[in-house]
Parts: C-alpha cells; sequence; structure tokens
C-alpha cells in the first residue's frame, strides 16, 4: 500500500504544519494592529482549519471551508476595509489599556486552560458501533431527507441577510448623497 | 502517544480549538475597530467548528450529524458577515470612523 518511504512521517509532518497555520493565523489575526493583515489571519486559520477538517475524515468540510471562509468572507472583509479604511492607531491612555489586556489575558487564559483541559482529560464515551462513514453521499442523503427543513430554512436566512445587507447600505446612501 | 498516530488522536483538536476560542475572545476584548471584533467573532465560529468536527468524529455513533451542522454554521456565519460588513459601512457613511471609541452617541 504504502509506496513511498516514510509516508507516515510526512503525513505527520502536514498534520503538524496544519495546526501550526491555525494557530499562527489566529495569532496573527489577533496582535497585528493593521486590519488587513488581520484579515490574512483569518485567511491562514481558515486554510490550517481545512487541513484539520480533511485530517477528520471529511474533505468535503474541507473544501467548503476554503470556499466560503477564504473566498467569500475574507474577500468581503478586504472590500469593506477598501471601503472604510480603518485605522487602528492606539491612542487611548496606555495605564488603562495596559491594564485592560492584563485582564483579557487572564481571563482567555483561564478560557484556554478549562476548555483544554476539559478536551483532555474529560471522560467521553466511544460509540460501541458507527451507523455510517460519514461520506458525502450520507451527508447529501441526511441533508435531504432528515435535514431538509433546516436546509430550505437556512437558504430563506441568507436570502433575508442579503436583502437586509442590501437595505441596510443604500439607507446610508440616501442620508449623504 | 507517538507522533504519527498524533492525528488519530482526539486531544490535539480540541487543544486547538481551545487556543483558537481563547484567541478569539482576546481579539474581541482588545479589538477598536468593527471590522477586528468581526474578525475575532469569525475566530470563535471556526473554533465552535473544529471543536464539533472533533467530537463528531471520534465520540459520534452517526458522523453525518455533526459534518451536517458545521454546514449550516457556516450558512449563518456567511450570513452574519454580509449584515455586519452593510451595517459597518452604513456606520461609517454617518461617523466616518468605526472605532468604537468613537460611536458613543447614546452615552451621552
Amino acid at each position: 500500500m504504502n509506496s513511498l518511504p516514510g509516508t507516515e512521517y510526512i503525513i505527520a509532518g502536514l498534520f503538524l504544519l496544519f495546526i501550526a497555520a491555525t494557530i499562527a493565523g489566529s495569532l496573527l489575526a489577533v496582535f497585528t494592529v493593521r486590519v488587513i493583515r488581520s484579515v490574512c489571519g483569518l485567511a491562514l486559520t481558515s486554510v490550517g482549519l481545512a487541513g484539520l477538517y480533511y485530517f477528520l475524515n471529511s474533505p468535503f468540510l474541507a473544501l467548503m471551508e476554503l470556499l466560503i471562509y477564504v473566498g467569500a468572507v475574507c474577500v468581503t472583509i478586504v472590500f469593506a476595509i477598501m471601503l472604510a479604511e480603518p485605522q487602528e492607531i492606539v491612542d487611548e491612555s496606555p495605564r488603562h489599556s495596559v491594564l485592560w489586556s492584563i485582564a483579557a489575558i487572564i481571563v482567555c487564559t483561564a478560557i484556554f486552560w478549562s476548555a483544554a483541559r476539559l478536551g483532555v482529560l474529560g471522560d467521553w464515551t466511544t460509540p460501541a458501533i458507527r451507523l455510517n462513514d460519514g461520506t458525502i453521499q450520507d451527508i447529501g442523503v441526511s441533508l435531504l431527507s432528515t435535514y431538509s427543513m433546516a436546509f430550505e430554512v437556512i437558504s430563506l436566512v441568507l436570502l433575508v441577510a442579503i436583502l437586509g445587507a442590501l437595505a441596510i447600505a443604500r439607507i446610508g446612501r440616501h442620508r449623504h448623497p | 502517544m507517538n507522533i504519527i498516530e498524533l492525528y488519530q488522536q482526539p486531544q490535539p483538536y480540541l487543544i486547538v480549538a481551545a487556543a483558537v476560542l481563547a484567541l478569539g475572545i482576546f481579539g474581541l476584548l482588545r479589538r477598536r475597530t468593527l471590522i477586528g471584533m468581526l474578525i475575532a467573532g469569525e475566530l470563535i465560529f471556526s473554533a465552535a467548528m473544529l471543536n464539533i468536527m472533533a467530537v463528531n468524529r471520534f465520540y459520534s455513533a452517526d458522523p453525518t450529524v455533526g459534518q451536517v451542522f458545521v454546514l449550516f454554521i457556516m450558512g449563518l456565519a456567511a450570513a452574519e458577515v454580509a449584515i455586519a460588513l452593510s451595517v459597518i459601512i452604513a456606520v461609517y457613511r454617518n461617523y466616518r470612523s468605526i472605532k468604537t471609541s468613537e460611536l458613543s452617541e447614546l452615552s451621552g
């Protein structure tokens, strides 16, 4: 089966690379000052997450993550940055700002520690049997049978969101011609 | 735990999801513009999706359910981004700024 020698090392290296991309992208998205760089961080996070989804046996979601997040969400945010030109200048009083970031770091470390501890040490039970393999065929069947109502409602939500976005953007345009 | 079989364990995925969640909440607290806060919110969504996918892969009897659920989350996140960005652009037209410290007309 494994024709190439050292295939498992390549796979493990790819896995670590995707984890590193996810973490580095999140750090970039949060800690950079310019907003355009944090959009790049979000895109890097999405690429890493797509790889992790591939390792979690769902290539369909990996593709969807790339299409929706990198292709749609990041590009839309870049358009909004070009239209609204946010310049993030640190002009608050530094003492207040430092206190606030120390509090934020403490809160987020507590959240990370408790969530990671729950994930590692939690008493999770593995199921005895698998009903299916979770392939694209199974997703399609369950989208059109069990979850067909939710599927239709999601499409309605997207339609209403697009119409609402158009309406909101148009109102502001009339006020300041 | 061998590093070669690391990707067949649930723990790395759950730890990465926890890290992305914590960074997203940190960004939501720290960012001073609306677009920065929106990006941090997207990070929180991504952490939730990775967590659902990991639990779905390793601890669920029906691996389809989590994938369908994550698809729905992606749709909702896309709708949220569209609405939030149009609100941000409308706010920018009225205030000429999207810094959260300057959008304080109601605070007196």
